[in-house]
């Protein structure tokens, strides 16, 4: 039955692609600074002769976009490229809705230049179907640096040290920790806190492996333990609140830290701060070495029409290129899905961010994220979500929770 | 010939309404119980991302009961329907009595009180949000005031905050309560009331014995009503703490449309709609069927 859905959906797909020479791509880029960004993308193909129709779905993080592109999949009308997150563009993939573009990677040696952790995301069953736009790494920490400067704190190199700085800054009065009380943003530094407590191996066990053991076992619990500190620093109204507000709160002074993605760093940047200047950028302490990542990619939906399978090409080749993703990772905070492109246009935080990809590539130490669906599939990552926020939200002790952890996966599997 | 002409006429008259009825019936029939039957086999199917019909029996009943979010969803439910459903009939009972006191202004305070409900449970939501928020509302401005010890931080405990749904609701829909007890009110007979005041009734007893049991088919619309709105609820609680903090103020409707369009488990999401849709059916049918019984 399935086969005979997705039939369904490339013969409509066929027929409803009546120009040629043209991509429709639906997306959830609308802020003015991810616009900016896919302008350069629009301007390269417009170059091309390739026109754009622009299908944007408003909703930071895209649920409301696959939303639409359900409905329009089930009505037989896909878009042909989607910009999507992860274990999406896997369950599309085997659905058989995505199309195949191994010649032009292999023309242009994608193999070669995109890190393997990424490779498994926009590839399936060993057939490339999705082309990378970027790497976002999901365990930094965000910190004033007058406010560290005024209280007298030293880049935290361990843990102790983290937790020592923060306690400073909450006895001076300020809020140590700035955090949004959202199930996404809970996990998002939850992923670090798993990552520091057991390094990669416990991460690959409990998040990726779904290892029943490591789930539930003592280091799960010691976790859940670090994120009741960090509870802990977090002031009383957090709840809720959205996680550029929390990065506001670092900007102004009014917080110490922030634990969140490097898209934080375009909040800082649109305030006219500057990397290493007026803020600092490190790795959440204990995750050194390692990078949790979340990937944007464009997948390509199967069409049948020639040109259109042209002009689909002709937008990979764009997005692939190096000053694509130069001109666009400048402005989005990430860093490119290639390793092999020129740094010296990033930031200070941009080039640590490039070095830390490459090196953490090389060691073994890229792991997708989590909290933005790179480690498990949505049911499963949701499942997770719905645990770490209660926890956080004082609903289970630590002990609890590592076996909600347990049950939560085996539930949703 | 004539006759024949006139059967047909008599017969055309009689089916007219029929024909004319016919298709909205079908559309209807298709749209809202085909849609129901369809739910019902997907909770049932292994559907995941798209509808699939490979059927798995109870399965997802049984991972339905299993989830934690479903026992918070369903106890939320319990507390923000009993709540809702009877502060809101309170409250609209006796707003419709005073205004019923011929009090001056009233064509003033009725819209005033019916305006609410005018406004979208999104717009409420999205005010009462920041009205309740500690740092910016209702809290902070009574500490401005002078009153520094003051504290109202329901919405942000994971205890409480279900009840600042409970509050929302209830201010947006007690108006509308208050128009149909009001017209209730207007539609008894002036000469029952004359004659028990002549008879020495005292204004509660009045209310008590004659008016309330007359308003019967305005309490079953009510409760028609706020029930089902009880049930459906989902957009207030999205717009004002999106089942947060944590995970407690999930409710049902919520549930569905998380397990069934963001977390990939349409087959647990379509046994979640069934559930609710038994549910209602299981408080309304015995409530119709005694309050039509006694009708006829």
């Amino acid at each position: 039955m399935k086969k005979l859905y997705t039939g369904a959906a490339v013969v409509a797909l066929s027929t409803s692609a009546v120009m040629a020479q043209e991509v429709e791509v639906l997306h959830w880029w609308t802020s003015g600074g991810e616009a900016a960004a896919l302008n350069v993308l629009r301007e390269d193909l417009a170059g091309n002769g390739i026109g754009w129709t622009d299908m944007p779905v408003a909703g930071g993080g895209g649920s409301d976009a696959m939303t639409v592109l359900r409905a329009r999949v089930t009505a037989g009308d896909a878009p042909t490229a989607v910009q999507m997150l992860g274990f999406s563009i896997q369950d599309w993939a085997a659905e058989g809705a995505l199309a195949n573009l191994d010649a032009l990677a292999e023309e242009q040696n994608w193999n070669e230049v995109v890190p393997e952790a990424l490779q498994a995301f926009s590839t399936y069953d060993g057939h490339w179907v999705a082309a990378p736009v970027n790497v976002h790494s999901t365990n930094w920490v965000w910190a004033n640096t007058a406010l560290m400067e005024e209280l007298g704190i030293e880049q935290p190199e361990t843990w102790e040290d983290f937790v020592a700085a923060m306690q400073t800054a909450q006895d001076a009065g300020y809020t140590a920790l700035a955090h949004g009380g959202q199930a996404w943003q809970d996990a998002t530094i939850f992923d670090s806190m798993v990552m520091g407590v057991g390094g990669p191996e416990f991460y690959q066990a409990s998040m990726i492996d779904l290892d029943a053991d490591a789930l539930g076992g003592e280091l799960m619990v010691e976790a859940f333990d670090r994120m009741n500190t960090l509870r802990g620093f977090v002031d009383d109204n957090f709840s809720g609140r959205d996680w550029n507000l929390a990065s506001a709160m670092v900007i102004n002074g009014e917080a110490l830290f922030q634990i969140m993605g490097d898209w934080a760093k375009g909040e800082f940047v649109n305030a006219g701060q500057t990397a290493g200047e007026e803020f600092q950028c490190f790795r959440v302490p204990g995750t050194e070495g390692t990078v949790t990542f979340n990937s944007d990619q464009f997948a390509m939906f199967g069409v049948e029409d020639e040109g259109d399978q042209a002009s689909q090409l002709a937008m990979a080749t764009a997005v692939m290129s190096p000053e694509f993703q130069i001109a666009f990772n400048v402005v989005k905070g990430s860093a490119p899905a290639r390793t092999d492109i020129d740094a010296s246009s990033f930031d200070a935080c941009g080039q640590a961010a490039m070095a830390d990809l490459a090196a953490a590539g090389e060691s073994g130490g890229l792991f997708g994220s989590m909290a933005h669906g790179h480690a498990n599939p949505p049911s499963i990552q949701n499942a997770m979500y719905d645990v770490i926020t209660a926890h956080f939200n004082g609903e289970y002790d630590s002990a609890t929770a590592a076996e909600e952890m347990v049950t939560a996966v085996e539930l949703n599997q | 010939m004539l006759s024949g002409g006139a059967d047909f006429r008599t017969r055309l008259q009689n089916w007219l309404p029929k024909i004319v009825l016919a298709p909205s019936f079908a559309v209807m029939v298709l749209f809202v119980y085909g849609f129901i039957a369809f739910t019902v086999y997907l909770s049932f199917t292994g559907s995941r991302m798209l509808p699939s019909f490979d059927l798995v029996g109870f399965q997802n009943y049984e991972r339905l009961f299993r989830v934690r979010q479903w026992d918070t969803a369903i106890v939320n439910l319990g507390v923000f329907a009993g709540l809702y459903i009877v502060i809101s009939t309170i409250i609209g009972l006796f707003l419709a009595i005073f205004l019923d006191m011929k009090i001056r202004g009233e064509g003033l305070l009725r819209p005033i009180f019916l305006y609410p409900m005018a406004l979208s449970f999104i717009v409420t939501g999205t005010a009462w949000k920041w009205i309740l928020d500690p740092a910016i509302g209702l809290e902070v401005t009574v500490q401005r005031w002078g009153w520094e010890t003051f504290q109202f931080d329901w919405i942000k405990d994971s205890d409480m905050a279900i009840y600042t749904i409970v509050i929302a609701a209830v201010w947006q829909s007690s108006g509308f309560v208050m128009a149909m007890f009001l017209a209730g009110l207007r539609g008894i007979d002036n000469e029952i009331l004359k004659a028990a005041q002549m008879d020495g009734a005292s204004t509660f007893q009045m209310y008590r014995r004659i008016i309330l049991p007359q308003l019967r088919p305005a309490f079953l619309s009510a409760f028609v009503i706020l029930s089902h709105l009880a049930i459906k609820s989902y957009d207030l609680v999205v717009a004002m703490t999106d089942g947060g903090p944590g995970t407690s103020t999930w409710l049902p409707a919520l549930f569905m449309y998380e397990y069934t369009f963001t977390r990939n488990q349409m087959g647990i999401g379509a046994a979640s709609a069934v559930i609710m849709l038994m549910t209602i059916a299981a408080i309304m049918v015995p409530y119709l069927y005694a309050e039509l019984r006694e009708k006829n």
